[in-house]
């Protein structure tokens, strides 16, 4: 129905950046050379909780390779900085607290000189106790990471509506279950690259880098600097990924950088190896979540609470807007009368954690999906029915009291489309009746502990048919878009026609791959008539247009797109003035732009192609470019007890995981997934499906292989030898449908998808693996020991694992 | 450091470079010819980023020596378009989505490329492991293996 109104809009279109692309003339940061440019290499000590004592160069100050040294002592304004709180310092002065620390960076011409002369550096320093465990930061014996904040505590979110015990009183009911899910890496495969290059007399520093958000990167860079604002200027290079990523760690490499070329006066590059990406950049929060759910025997959850332990890691980074995403979704798109929930972020010495796509939902969906599943297996029902039963509708009030109107609550829509589309509750119950005999491991390894005569039986062995077994589960989500009660929410797009037609379009979000160049210009098209080809997208300056926060939250087509799309309108109705004058038509007057040419409504034979109307305003001395401003309705929030009407609306999703569980390997395998989401209108249809693969397969990662384990705060896994993303040959078929429910924000209802089309793979995936064995298995990733063993083993220095 | 001179064909160019004997082919690439359109993503070959068709096999330039490339024909992503006309997987690359940031893509590419040379009718299975190599975090690998099964019907 509301495609039939477009021309463009919801189909597949080729990307804006695509030619560059594919002929390797895309400039990635790396890419990019200066002459005259030197290399900044970090220095590192190798303790996870230290206080620093001393630091020694005298080993290398006069060595020839060696420009110049950069360490606290450079720092002309903040030495410390963080979105939120500022606890991360640039180089460390006081205290070690993770080993990603950097103490000072290393600048010379030879990179590879650089790597040499840093082994040489003496630090001094006095370890101190280790804190890994966040369930333990709290304990008033807990060594202090920033002794100065007096706990460890980054933020606690609390939420109360109604009453808990009433609700649990009132439940036939109750179940109690402990979920957690690990630390895992963005994996951009393209690692971080920055150039900072110092410009002439009072014109400041210019920075080019692999940057997700550079009008946050400028105020880092002008902090530390103690410079305004405009004097520095952020450039966008082509990004090779991010997912949240390229965030605070490029935002302190860009102050790096720039310190060290206003010392200098040459332009400075520091490009990570994988090992240093690892080692240095935030993760996905590590979560350990304790639900206990009521429920009476028809299914109806009379109340739900919720204990949720966040690892920040050491700096609190985005951790108290990651964890408040949490609280007002723990509780997933199910109406219950009485919730209790916390959420705390904590401080640990292990590597830190910040955004990541998802963003602090994929973990406590992981949970509430397992459990909704839990309860429908007690009480005989399928896992579609227990859903239906308490799934939100319109009028429906969340946990945190907000009423979802004025746009279609679609949780049923979703869960149902996907439901009939993969026949889901008959396979799921046939899936349920299968033997679900398997090996006794722990029998084996009591045995092997207590060497002695030990007999198998043939019922001990699983037939070759019983080993791979079938499954199939479903997850549903609701998601707040953009960013809700976390701060202003308000994008620039600005438009600019030229005299023969063609334009010129630029956001003020940043193209992180997803394709936002090649929405907003399908979004000008349409408005304008044009083709998207005739849009030329310009490269991301600060310098350009407004401060538009970050690309983040799955924001960019719904606030950039409704941004572009006032600038395009606004452009629009200058043209129609001038049209209407030069043919002397009425006030009243309606225009069709198409196919580059316009024409009055009701007079289709009379055209003007857009090109002569464009050079007619100019002529006229008609102002043909604006900027495009779109703001978001006001969010409030009593943080107190966690109620108010967190973000202005949400979108759905419904995934559906096939899977073949191999018994004897412990491999889960996923033979298709079909992802069903309310994104409110598509774009792009391309793009949007491209979405959906992508996440879907992100999501599959997190759920079977992925996991950044800490030694003592160490991470194990440094490269892709060791930390597994899904190849082109782990995942089966992917399925993605939209229903495009109606909206009213954003650009004719587009609202978002990047984020939900990952959050709920893992936990689909969970439940189709419960289906298939007949276990609910607690903790992620579910990889080969975890089905086989039921733990996770690790790498040790010695041989073999624990 | 000790330096060799070595020979060979580049996109169809000959060149001769004295290079120092530990570097890499890839930063030969990247450093000496400018050819950035190689892109380095890990270092020790599980990535693919910096894939290269070398001799008509797709290898990771990251852990070929350039000592190895002397005499070979290196094709690159740079060397795909001939005369200004995209290759036809290039083509199909942006008509089926399968560039997201495109850091992997060129890569993706060879990777396709070499694969089509030595298989000019590959199943979907074939595609699936000869881009196994090549690691992307946007695509999820559908529309790309869409993208080089399209090449190949036609």
């Amino acid at each position: 129905m509301k495609k039939s109104k477009f021309n463009i809009v919801g189909k597949p279109v080729i990307r804006q950046d695509g030619l560059e692309k594919v002929t390797g003339q895309a400039k990635f940061a790396d890419d990019i050379n200066y002459p005259n440019q030197l290399y900044g290499v970090m220095v590192r000590v190798p303790v996870a909780h230290a206080k620093i004592r001393s630091i020694d160069y005298s080993a290398i100050e006069n060595h020839p390779a060696l420009t110049t040294i950069c360490d606290a002592n450079d720092i002309p304004g903040a030495k410390k900085v963080g979105p939120i709180k500022q606890d991360q310092p640039i180089f460390c002065y006081q205290k070690i607290v993770t080993p990603g620390d950097v103490v000072a960076m290393l600048v010379g011409e030879s990179e590879e000189e650089l790597l040499r002369l840093r082994e040489l550096v003496n630090v001094e320093y006095e370890p101190l106790p280790v804190l890994t465990d966040p369930r333990k930061a709290l304990e008033p014996d807990a060594p202090l990471i920033h002794p100065e904040l007096g706990s460890n505590l980054v933020i606690h979110h609390p939420l109360r509506k109604g009453d808990v015990e009433k609700g649990f009183a009132e439940s036939d009911y109750i179940l109690e279950q402990t979920y957690t899910t690990p630390f895992i890496e963005h994996a951009y495969i393209e690692p971080e690259a920055v150039i900072a290059i110092p410009r002439e007399g009072n014109k400041g520093v210019h920075i080019v880098g692999s940057i997700q958000n550079p009008y946050t990167t400028r105020k880092v860079v002008a902090a530390v600097l103690g410079w305004p604002l405009a004097k520095v200027r952020i450039q966008q290079a082509e990004l090779g990924g991010s997912f949240g990523g390229k965030d605070d760690i490029m935002n302190i490499l860009s102050a790096r950088a720039a310190v060290a070329a206003l010392k200098t006066g040459r332009p400075v590059k520091i490009r990570y190896r994988r090992e240093e990406s690892i080692q240095e950049s935030y993760k996905r929060h590590a979560y350990y979540m304790h639900y206990k759910v009521g429920f009476t025997r028809e299914g109806k959850i009379k109340a739900m609470k919720i204990d949720i332990i966040a690892d920040g890691g050491a700096y609190s980074s985005m951790t108290p807007f990651v964890t408040w995403r949490t609280v007002v979704q723990a509780t997933g798109p199910y109406e219950i009368e009485n919730v209790w929930t916390d959420v705390r972020g904590v401080y640990t010495n292990n590597p830190y954690a910040g955004a990541m796509r998802g963003f602090g939902s994929p973990q406590p969906i992981f949970a509430q999906e397992s459990i909704m599943d839990e309860i429908a297996v007690q009480l005989g029902m399928t896992p579609d029915e227990i859903r239906r039963i308490n799934g939100f509708r319109s009028g429906s009030i969340t946990a945190t009291g907000q009423k979802l109107e004025k746009h279609d609550v679609n949780v049923l829509t979703v869960l149902e489309t996907a439901v009939r589309e993969t026949d889901f509750a008959r396979r799921w119950r046939e899936n349920q009746q299968q033997t679900k005999k398997r090996l006794d491991l722990a029998a084996l390894e009591e045995a092997a502990a207590n060497p002695g005569p030990f007999i198998l039986h043939k019922e001990d062995f699983l037939e070759p048919e019983e080993v791979l077994r079938k499954g199939i589960g479903l997850a549903v989500s609701f998601r707040g878009t953009s960013l809700g009660a976390e701060g202003v929410d308000a994008v620039a797009a600005y438009l600019s026609l030229q005299q023969d037609g063609s334009a010129y379009l630029l956001s003020g979000l940043a193209e992180n791959g997803q394709g936002m160049r090649t929405t907003y210009s399908i979004i000008a098209a349409e408005v304008l008539g044009l083709r998207p080809e005739d849009i030329y997208y310009l490269d991301l300056d600060t310098g350009y247009v407004g401060d538009s926060g970050p690309t983040v939250a799955s924001r960019a087509t719904l606030m950039g797109g409704g941004a572009t799309k006032v600038a395009a309108e606004t452009l629009r109705q200058r043209l129609e003035k001038v049209l209407r004058r030069h043919w002397n038509l009425p006030e009243t007057t309606n225009f069709v732009f198409a196919d580059r040419t316009v024409y009055p409504e009701n007079q289709p034979d009379r055209k003007i192609a857009f090109a002569e109307l464009c050079n007619l305003a100019y002529w006229e001395g008609v102002n043909l470019a604006t900027i495009g401003w779109y703001s978001g309705p006001k969010v409030h929030w009593d943080e107190s007890v966690g109620q108010g009407p967190a973000y202005f609306t949400y979108v759905y999703g419904c995934q559906v995981a096939e899977v073949t569980v191999n018994l004897s390997t412990g491999e889960v395998y996923v033979e298709r997934v079909v992802a069903v989401h309310d994104p409110g209108t598509v774009i792009n249809l391309l793009g949007a499906q491209g979405q959906v693969y992508g996440g879907v397969t992100q999501g599959a990662g997190y759920g079977l292989w992925e996991e950044i384990s800490v030694d003592q705060g160490f991470i194990r896994e440094l490269n892709f030898d060791q930390y597994l993303i899904p190849t082109s040959k782990d995942i089966g078929e992917i399925v993605p449908i939209f229903v495009e429910g109606e909206e009213r924000y954003g650009a004719w209802g587009a609202k978002s998808l990047g984020e939900p089309t990952l959050e709920l793979t893992a936990a689909a995936i969970a439940n189709a693996v419960r289906n298939a064995t007949g276990r609910r298995f607690h903790h992620l990733p579910l990889n080969l020991e975890e089905i086989l063993l039921g733990r996770k083993l690790y790498p040790t220095s010695k041989r073999g694992s624990v | 450091m000790k330096e060799i001179s070595i020979h060979f064909t580049v996109n169809g160019k000959k060149v001769s470079l004295n290079v120092p004997s530990r570097k890499r082919l890839l930063d030969v690439l990247r450093e000496d010819l400018g050819l950035t359109g190689t892109k380095e993503g890990c270092d020790v070959g599980e990535c693919g980023a910096c894939t290269v068709v070398m001799n008509g096999r797709a290898v990771h330039s990251c852990l070929v020596l350039a000592a190895q490339a002397d005499g070979a024909e290196i094709l690159t992503v740079e060397g795909l378009a001939q005369n200004g006309e995209l290759y036809p997987l290039q083509k199909n690359f942006l008509e089926y989505g399968a560039v997201q940031c495109g850091f992997c893509i060129p890569g993706m590419l060879m990777s396709s490329y070499a694969l089509i040379q030595e298989n000019p009718h590959p199943g979907e299975e074939e595609i699936k492991e000869a881009i196994a190599g090549n690691l992307c975090r946007c695509t999820g690998y559908k529309q790309i293996i869409q993208a080089v099964e399209a090449t190949v019907k036609r």
